[in-house]
């Protein structure tokens, strides 16, 4: 089903990172050591991005969240370090999250295969056409007054608000 | 080529992975990161939409950028609260922030 080229090994090396990361992320006892696998699984997803030539995306990928959002929650845990693996790391409800989770996939998962089950390879989810828009298309896209130029700014009012409430609420009172 | 179930499959996959983790963790800091972990899920299903099927719209790659704002944000506060509740509290387990339970 798959042949065997440099782009189906690299998407199969970035599925093993992206899951092997995340279920190291829901997993592991030790916090930092999630910290780590959080970016090994944010790592595989610029990986995907590459793969469906969306580059911009991909950089932006490891600056904000490896760069920004990892270190982040890396620094919050060590502010907090005192409580990382003293107590049970589960709730008493985890075979239930399990359960949970586990239906969900299989649903999604029929839901998914299921239409594509049994269709001829040429046609099971190939892209329309190869002409993909560039990282100028996205730029001009995002500053278009047809386009997205309100969500854009709107979401940059959103970031100033959240850095001033982050501020405001983590700051010592004294 | 990869067709577009291969990453919807993963997508989904890292989805249910975070909700397992949300649910069944009790420190605050972890769920936050399996929250990212969601996050992500949708962007890759968003991504891969836009290249298999809109290749020519930006509307995949511009909700894609605005999520990665919405993590950013999330990710601020959440940890600023997190922080917070630990020095009034003295612990970060979300079973222990109990005040508002009736």
């Amino acid at each position: 089903m798959i042949t065997i080229n440099a782009q189906s090994i690299a998407f199969i090396l970035f599925s093993l990172f992206i899951l092997g990361g995340g279920l190291g992320v829901v997993t592991t006892r030790n916090l930092i050591h999630g910290a780590l696998y959080l970016i090994l699984s944010l790592f595989g997803v610029a990986g995907f991005f590459v793969l469906l030539s969306a580059p911009f995306l991909a950089a932006v990928q490891v600056l904000v969240y490896i760069g920004a959002i990892a270190i982040l929650i890396i620094f919050a845990v060590m502010l907090t370090r005192s409580m990382t693996s003293l107590t049970e790391a589960f709730n008493r409800q985890w075979w239930l999250a399990g359960l949970v989770g586990g239906l969900l996939f299989i649903f999604l998962a029929a839901g998914i295969i299921l239409p594509v089950w049994g269709a001829s390879s040429a046609y099971a989810g190939q892209p329309v056409s190869d002409v993909v828009a560039t990282t100028t298309d996205l730029g001009i896209a995002l500053v278009d007054g047809n386009q997205y130029v309100l969500p854009f700014e709107v979401a940059s009012l959103l970031l100033t608000a959240a850095m001033i409430g982050a501020i405001v609420i983590a700051r010592d009172d004294e | 080529m990869i067709a577009l179930w291969m990453y919807l499959l993963v997508a989904a996959a890292l989805f249910c992975i975070g909700i397992y983790g949300v649910l069944s963790r009790r420190n605050a800091v972890s769920i936050l990161m399996s929250i990212e972990l969601m996050l992500n899920a949708v962007n890759i299903n968003l991504v891969a939409f836009w290249r298999y099927l809109t290749p020519q719209n930006m509307g995949g790659q511009a909700f894609t950028a605005f999520v990665f704002v919405i993590a950013a944000a999330e990710a601020a506060v959440g940890l600023a609260i997190i922080i917070s509740v630990y020095r009034n509290r003295k612990s970060v387990i979300v079973e222990d922030v109990n005040l508002l339970k009736w």
